[in-house]
């Protein structure tokens, strides 16, 4: 069995150490990605989530604990940091406030560069990361990134990161902001590169979202890992979500609701699902469906 | 009928006019807002329900058609600042409208700019901070505060200076969960209890559970105009597509087609669980 | 990486003591006698005399005097520049020679005069940095309009120029936070911020500086559109909540400093 492209154990940060702001963000986690997985890291504000996937490539040094990325310790001695930045691609919320390119192709060619890599393959690479998020280089490419929507600066910011071939993909909040159909859309493409088998971790604030697209579900809360399972392994906690302020996605809900009543629901995560299993169950007590 | 608060005619706005770059934003809405509605807009991006925003407080005047508020004209030079005062917007971005050091005075600047006298700011400032429930944060650093937060303070602002109608462009799409509810809440209590007129614009349905009557936006135009359940019921009606159903919508129109008899208009999840169970046959649940 | 750990703007120490509680136009204005006196100041006894009582001023502003004497810092270099400079070429005629290094000469009266001008230089710097020790950004702003308020008829935009220093103020803070967060993102693209030369080092910072100009223009504009949607029209018809107001303590403050720097000043 291979190494977990993610490993950490007993991962601790604390914020402003020695300084009367000191603040605790992570407080012990322990949580393995596995190639190919598609992962959702959730829970409410503080909980730690954006400050944990910082120590996946290395931007930001545990004061406890250990971080392997595909077996090997960040932060032994002559441990070799870039590389983890080439292998877990980390997409910060509204990612395209960091675009400054006179061109789309040149801001792609940013992190390619950083790597060394000779020109051929650093164009090559540009148009394979704007084609892979549905930008076409040839009406794009040499068009400054600041005549873009917000949307198209977004995927060209998506794009940056993918230039570098990382194995992992680390996404946070990647659809703030946009509107339904751009989260469709986005989420769509996300899911595409998953399937060509990149690794995805997702950090975001929606259930509903993660019972879309996630095989697995992390919930955080104040710093440690509350739940680790699949989402129907999760949902089975609701009063803990609700605790910490996280609701079921709304299939789930309402599935629940219905139980209360009386119906014999099976379980649901999406409206699709729940389609079926609303029918099922109305089949079943032989009433209401004509 | 009384006096509508805002009155929009036909109105028409094109940027960079005359110029190969013309873009016509909004091509000829009409509608009108009675004082104490709770207005929903909603509209995908490049809709122009943030340009029409702007139009509401004379930011932007019209390129043909009118703009009334409270009688007053957008375009009368004279009259621009009343109509600000009546008219208070909150925007997108929490950050970029807290010109202060510090919250209680941010919340002033208002009633500042108005000349008011500084004991008059004082109390002003004050029942602005408990009418959004932040009192303890008066004398707190803005960039200290959630988005939730610093968008509450936003809205204390504009409370301060008396206005008798909120418009809020967008002022929830960058906010975490928890702040979004801070914030609906917050407008929730301020249109039931205070009897202010509330303009929410937004492109996602959800943030509109509390608004009575719902325009929908395409392309400039207002595309569906009527009371919120009706409006969502129909949300993926809405031309440009931009907008998706609320889920509860989509699945009730699926389970109507599959023969579920359910009313129209459901788009909560506890009210299709309510309509979906009476369609099975089940006891209406008793109240817990 | 925390950089807002590095930022303490004018050194600011909060605190309620007897200066700290003083108008800040007093204070501004305490200084900037202060200074003027310092020049005006003949002999070493007056500059004695004063150096004797910074720290009295200290005490009574609750200042620790590690906290004091790490406000000279920056001047170390300069100040032993001066004396260097002011010994062997300040001379005039000279009088006695002290020391003598090929065409280097040192003398007495070109050493008294160097210690002058370096105790001079030394209160200067105190005295500026005491002032801002003991009073808050916000409240330098406010009193800084007030006094700048009489030269509007001259044409200097008080007003104005105060609601500049107050927005950066408020920016300072969130716009360090961006900094951070491009600086990482461009990291994250294997961005390296503290290898290389000097130029190199310069120029890897054009990623994280254009970004951040264009978010500091947008952020203006937005910031003006929100103004001006709550009635901003410049200073003209503008009240303020906070007023500033004269009291007791800086009546006594006034008289003391214009006695003080009388006496100084005619010391010999």
């Amino acid at each position: 069995m291979s190494d977990p492209l993610i490993a950490c154990r007993g991962l601790c940060h604390t914020y402003l150490r020695g300084t009367p702001m000191e603040a605790v963000a992570l407080d012990g986690v322990t949580l393995e990605i596995r190639p190919g997985e598609i992962v959702a890291i959730i829970g409410p504000t503080g909980s730690g989530k954006s400050t944990l996937i910082q120590h996946f490539n290395g931007l930001l040094r545990p004061t406890a604990g250990e971080i392997r990325i595909a077996g090997e310790d960040l932060w032994a001695p002559r441990a070799d940091r870039r590389r983890a930045r080439q292998q877990i691609g980390l997409v910060f919320q509204f990612p395209e406030y960091q675009l400054f390119e006179e061109t789309v192709r040149k801001d792609v060619a940013f992190g390619p560069k950083n790597l060394g890599l000779p020109s051929e393959t650093i164009a090559a690479r540009v148009d394979e990361a704007l084609r892979a998020v549905g930008l076409d280089p040839g009406r794009f490419g040499d068009r400054s990134p600041f005549t873009l929507s917000g949307g198209e600066m977004r995927r060209v910011a998506l794009a940056g990161v993918l230039a570098m071939r990382p194995g992992a993909l680390v996404l946070d909040e990647p659809t703030a902001g946009l509107d339904p159909r751009g989260k469709e859309e986005l989420l769509e493409r996300i899911a595409a590169l998953h399937r060509k088998g990149m690794t995805l971790v997702l950090v975001t604030h929606s259930m509903d979202e993660a019972a879309l697209l996630a095989g697995r579900i992390v919930v955080m809360d104040a710093g440690r890992v509350m739940l680790d399972g699949s989402p129907h392994e999760v949902f089975a906690h609701e009063d803990d979500l609700r605790r910490i302020g996280l609701a079921l996605p709304q299939a789930a809900r309402l599935v629940r609701l219905l139980r209360e009543r009386g119906m014999p629901v099976s379980d649901a995560m999406t409206i699709g699902e729940a389609r079926q299993a609303i029918l099922a169950a109305a089949r079943e007590m032989g009433s209401g469906a004509h | 009928m009384r006096e509508p608060l805002i009155e929009v005619t036909d109105l028409r706005y094109v940027y960079h006019p005359d110029t190969p770059q013309a873009v016509v934003a909004l091509d000829g809405l009409s509608f009108s807002v009675q004082s104490g509605e709770y207005l929903g807009i909603v509209g995908g991006n490049g809709s122009g329900k943030s340009t029409l925003a702007k139009h509401l407080n004379a930011l932007l005047l019209p390129t043909a058609g009118s703009v009334r508020v409270g009688g007053l004209d957008t375009r009368e030079r004279a009259a621009v600042w009343e109509i600000r005062r009546r008219v208070g917007m909150i925007f997108q971005n929490p950050d970029n409208q807290l010109v202060a050091t510090v919250v209680e005075e941010d919340v002033a600047f208002g009633p500042e700019n108005l000349g008011l006298p500084p004991a008059v700011i004082r109390e002003r400032v004050g029942e602005a901070l408990a009418a959004v429930g932040m009192t303890g944060f008066r004398r707190r650093a803005p960039h200290l505060l959630s988005g939730g937060q610093k968008q509450r303070v936003a809205i204390a602002g504009i409370l301060a200076m008396r206005p008798v109608c909120l418009v809020l462009d967008e002022a929830t799409t960058m906010l975490d969960p928890a702040g979004r509810s801070e914030v609906l809440e917050t407008l929730s209590v301020l249109n039931r209890r205070d009897g202010v007129t509330v303009m929410l614009i937004s492109h996602a349905m959800e943030d509109l559970s509390d608004a009575e009557r719902i325009i929908a936006m395409d392309r400039g135009r207002i595309v569906l105009d009527g009371p919120a359940d009706a409006v969502m019921a129909r949300a993926d009606e809405i031309p440009g597509g931009r907008l998706g159903a609320p889920p509860m919508v989509k699945l009730a129109r699926w389970l109507r087609e599959d023969g579920l008899r359910l009313p129209e208009g459901v788009h909560t999840v506890k009210a299709l669980a309510d309509a979906v169970a009476a369609a099975a046959g089940l006891s209406p649940q008793s109240d817990v | 990486m925390e950089l807002t750990r590095y930022i303490t703007v004018g050194q600011y120490l909060p605190r309620s003591s007897p200066l700290h509680n003083l108008d800040p136009r007093t204070k501004i204005l305490a200084t900037m006698a202060l200074m003027v006196t310092l020049f005006l100041i003949p002999s070493f006894a007056g500059l004695g005399l004063l150096a004797a009582g910074l720290p009295a001023l200290l005490v009574l502003g609750q200042i620790p005097l590690g906290y004091a004497l790490r406000g000279l810092r920056p001047i170390a270099v300069l100040l032993l520049l001066t004396v260097f400079l002011n010994t062997f070429f300040g001379g005039g005629d000279g009088g006695r020679t002290l020391f003598q290094a090929g065409p280097l000469v040192a003398t007495e009266e070109g050493f008294r005069r160097a210690l002058f001008v370096g105790l001079r230089f030394i209160l200067l710097v105190t005295a500026a940095t005491l002032l801002t020790f003991v009073t808050s950004p916000v409240e330098l702003t406010d009193g800084l309009e007030w006094l700048l308020r009489p030269f509007r008829r001259v044409g200097v935009p008080a007003h104005e120029l105060a609601m500049m220093m107050s927005i950066a103020l408020r920016f300072i803070p969130t716009l360090l936070e961006e900094t951070e967060k491009i600086m990482k993102a461009q990291m994250a693209r294997g961005a390296e911020f503290s290898q290389g030369s000097i130029l190199n080092r310069a120029r890897a910072f054009v990623p994280v500086l254009v970004p951040l100009l264009i978010s500091a223009f947008r952020r203006s504009e937005e910031l003006a559109l929100a103004m001006e949607a709550r009635c901003y029209r410049g200073g003209e018809g503008r009240t303020r909540m906070k007023e500033l107001r004269w009291r007791r303590g800086d009546l006594v403050a006034g008289v003391l400093v214009i006695v003080a720097s009388t006496v100084l000043v005619r010391l010999r």
